[in-house]
């Protein structure tokens, strides 16, 4: 059994089909690279997978356990829905730091609110804050931001702001952390130190869903690349196989546009 | 000013009592529309239509006609329609009655304002709070409101200083303001009479009372200004 499971998912916004019977796998510890036009579908389906949209049809199973199911509607109860995002989490392309926070702050603050659910919060309230600020600073650190943790979003530059929201999505140890074009708002010379951060994450075994536009990342980063078109998945596959041997003549006349 | 000078202490002192009771509106104003406001501006915003709508309806309302004409409907509606006046007699009445007018229309100005803070927000916060798992209200209290709050001041500021003005309608219902206290001095009061100047004098009270909210509100501008949103 994989450990995630997509089956058949569909959205519609009104008429417009945005995602048509959209099916995959991915295996524990891999990454998968989303590639495809705009318009495509791709953040569609990342948004789908983070409960930020609601797919008008299918399932969604994480380590066996169904997390969505449209025809069920117990998953689809908001509280339940709450605590299932916290599989995943996501890495925004406009970084969406909380602008009044520092970053340490940023980093921190879920992870604090969640805390205050925890039975023994009164009585460890300071231990567990430390455990959180330590937890937040080491991230801060590995992102090499050990000089930025007092800044604020806006004194930092893009690229420390987007290893900042990566930290931020670290904090609360997603089973699977998803990355929406996390290089697309950035300057060509900041795109290289966010690709270097996510390429040290696949090293450390993390489960990663990336949307990108970056074609060389993708074939040499990812363990399996999708191919979407119009919303519907054109191909599947290892690197190799997509870019090298593609099968469909969509995604042919995709990769022979993007190697111009 | 022989004359002048002896007719000031008196004139200071009947100004000060009515100032007092302008202050007194102003703040009771305040605390009451600045939370009705947001519970109005949530209605407006409610997913639940015929709410929205009702809402939308009464700021119509409110904000389309004079306050003044709605501090008369408010004072002496229910007992020229129903016999009866919930607002009790004497300075105390007309003080409820002008207080319950104020809270609602200001409460009115605040919701759209607070509406075009939290819209202004954008969409991404909310959802980078969402992915966190944070929950609704603690997306709202702890990412969302202050940067609302931020967006809102220089508008507010506005609203806030056209109140400290504004309270001398309660003048039509015969509040005993600061414009009445120095009106008075017309008819006769203190055993002055015939005296105009009282009444321009009370400029002083709001341009005083003004400049000290000016100051304020600048300075809570300047504390928030330490991010941006």
């Amino acid at each position: 059994m994989a450990f995630l499971e997509i089956q058949n998912l569909v959205k519609h916004f009104g008429s417009t089909h945005v995602l048509e019977d959209i099916s995959f796998t991915l295996e524990k510890g891999q990454v998968l690279a989303i590639i495809g036009s705009s318009g495509s579908g791709k953040t569609t389906l990342l948004r789908c997978i983070n409960f930020l949209e609601t797919p008008n049809y299918g399932k969604m199973r994480l380590n066996g356990e169904t997390l969505f199911d449209a025809e069920d509607q117990a998953t689809l109860k908001e509280d339940e829905i709450r605590k299932k995002r916290l599989h995943f989490g996501l890495v925004f392309q406009s970084f969406n730091l909380f602008p009044q926070y520092t970053a340490l702050k940023n980093v921190m603050l879920a992870k604090e609110l969640l805390a205050k659910e925890r039975p023994d919060y009164k009585a460890n309230k300071k231990a567990i804050h430390q455990e959180i600020e330590e937890q937040a600073k080491g991230l801060l650190v590995r992102m090499g931001l050990e000089d930025r943790m007092m800044n604020y979003p806006q004194q930092l530059s893009g690229g420390q702001q987007q290893r900042v929201s990566i930290a931020r999505a670290l904090a609360m140890e997603p089973d699977i952390l998803c990355f929406d074009e996390p290089t697309s708002a950035l300057d060509p010379e900041l795109t290289g130190e966010v690709l270097k951060v996510i390429r040290g994450l696949k090293n450390s075994d993390s489960t990663m869903i990336v949307v990108t536009h970056e074609m060389e990342f993708a074939k040499h980063v990812a363990d399996k690349v999708i191919f979407m078109a119009d919303g519907v998945i054109e191909e599947w596959g290892t690197p190799e196989e997509v870019f090298e041997h593609p099968q469909s003549p969509k995604t042919q006349a995709f990769l022979n546009k993007e190697n111009f | 000013m022989q004359q002048f000078l002896e007719q000031l202490p008196i004139v200071v002192d009947a100004l000060n009592d009515g100032f007092l009771q302008t202050l007194k509106l102003f703040a009771v104003t305040l605390m009451g529309a600045l939370p009705l406001g947001l519970l109005i501006s949530f209605c407006s915003m409610s997913k639940f239509l015929p709410l929205k709508y009702l809402t939308k309806t009464v700021i119509w309302i409110v904000r389309g006609s004079p306050l003044m004409l709605q501090l008369m409907i408010i004072f002496y509606g229910p007992g020229l329609l129903f016999d009866f006046n919930p607002w009790g007699g004497g300075e105390n009445g007309r003080f409820i009655a002008s207080a319950v007018a104020f809270i609602l229309n200001y409460a009115c100005y605040f919701s759209e304002i607070y509406r075009s803070g939290i819209e202004g927000v954008p969409k991404g916060q909310q959802e980078a709070g969402q992915v966190l798992g944070m929950t609704k209200s603690q997306i709202f209290f702890k990412v969302t409101l202050l940067q609302m709050v931020k967006r809102i001041v220089p508008p507010m500021s506005n609203e806030i200083i056209t109140l400290v003005k504004d309270t001398s309608l309660a003048r039509i219902i015969s509040l005993q303001e600061v414009i009445w206290a120095g009106e008075a001095f017309m008819k006769g009061s203190r055993g002055l009479s015939g005296l105009v100047w009282p009444l321009f004098f009370t400029a002083i009270y709001y341009l005083l009372f003004n400049g000290v909210l000016t100051i304020l509100l600048g300075k809570l501008e300047k504390k928030l200004s330490y991010f941006q949103a």
